[in-house]
């Protein structure tokens, strides 16, 4: 008899639920990904460095054929591509600490796409640099 | 009323009586403690060596782009202001680097009563000043020299 009345099911205020406020679910992902980029930037960067020692006030030439060798190349990607991952979620963490309002959103979105676009750009200077390597040899 | 902000402040008990909330201090008025400023410290570092990945990346795309841009951008780095910087972007790396590893040890459950994190906070500073000043000498040097001899090269061909 009394199986239809109405119970919370959701621990929320409906207002809450309304405005689309509280936890979005999508905290414990956040929070991996960056420990995980975290984890996978110290190889990387390390690898950076050292070959930074290599290259070291050398001519355009020099980092040209730098750039294409094969190796250097993955890395160099996985570099770009680790770090502006992981820069964009820990820039995205300050926006939603520090700026409240109707900044928040465009602030973020400009996070997203000022990261994104860097970060492509590292990408295919590296590709054309083992491009440019390739049409030197042959 | 004193304080305006005082009015949003007004919170119900659970038997529905109205009172004032608490406020947080302010800033100031907490004590100074190393582990606060480390704290901040690996924030503004994280920013800073974001935006030396993107001058790293500008630099990278000079080098596809061809011999004359990279020669531009060599002035930046050649020069001393350009090198303040790359050792601003090396220093700031290398701690957000020491800061990182010291949350993924406490994110372990390691390292995270306070005695400990009182200990370990001068320790975080002293590893990133000797790695940090190591590195940009070593770094340096090796870029002056390369440079040097190979000017030295030219004059001489």
């Amino acid at each position: 008899m009394n199986a239809s009345v109405s119970h919370i099911e959701v621990m929320r205020s409906q207002l809450g639920r309304a405005r689309g406020l509280g936890a979005g679910g999508s905290g414990v992902g956040h929070w991996w990904a960056e420990r995980v980029s975290a984890a996978a930037l110290l190889p990387l960067s390390t690898w950076f460095v050292v070959q930074m020692f290599r290259l070291g006030g050398a001519d355009h030439a020099e980092v040209v054929k730098w750039g294409g060798k094969p190796v250097n190349a993955t890395m160099l990607t996985a570099l770009i591509i680790t770090t502006f991952y992981h820069a964009q979620m820990g820039l995205q963490v300050i926006v939603d600490d520090y700026v409240h309002g109707k900044a928040h959103l465009p602030t973020r979105i400009l996070v997203k796409i000022g990261t994104s676009l860097i970060g492509l750009l590292g990408v295919f200077a590296v590709i054309k640099l083992v491009a440019a390597g390739n049409s030197q040899k042959s | 009323m004193q304080d305006i902000r005082k009015a949003l402040y007004v919170g119900s008990r659970s038997d529905g009586r109205l009172i004032q909330r608490p406020m947080s201090p302010h800033l100031q008025i907490y004590r100074y403690r190393l582990s606060m400023v480390l704290s901040i410290s690996n924030r503004l570092t994280g920013v800073a060596a974001t935006a030396g990945a993107a001058l790293g990346v500008f630099w990278l795309a000079a080098a596809a782009k061809g011999p004359k841009s990279f020669e531009t951008a060599r002035k930046v780095t050649g020069n001393p202001v350009g090198q303040l910087l790359l050792v601003g972007w090396l220093a700031s790396v290398v701690y957000h680097t020491v800061g990182g590893i010291r949350h993924l040890i406490w994110d372990s459950g390691y390292r995270y009563d306070k005695t400990e994190i009182n200990k370990d906070g001068p320790v975080a500073v002293g590893v990133t000043a000797g790695v940090s000043t190591v590195l940009a000498g070593a770094l340096l040097g090796v870029a002056g020299g390369r440079a040097r001899s190979r000017a030295k090269a030219r004059k001489a061909g």
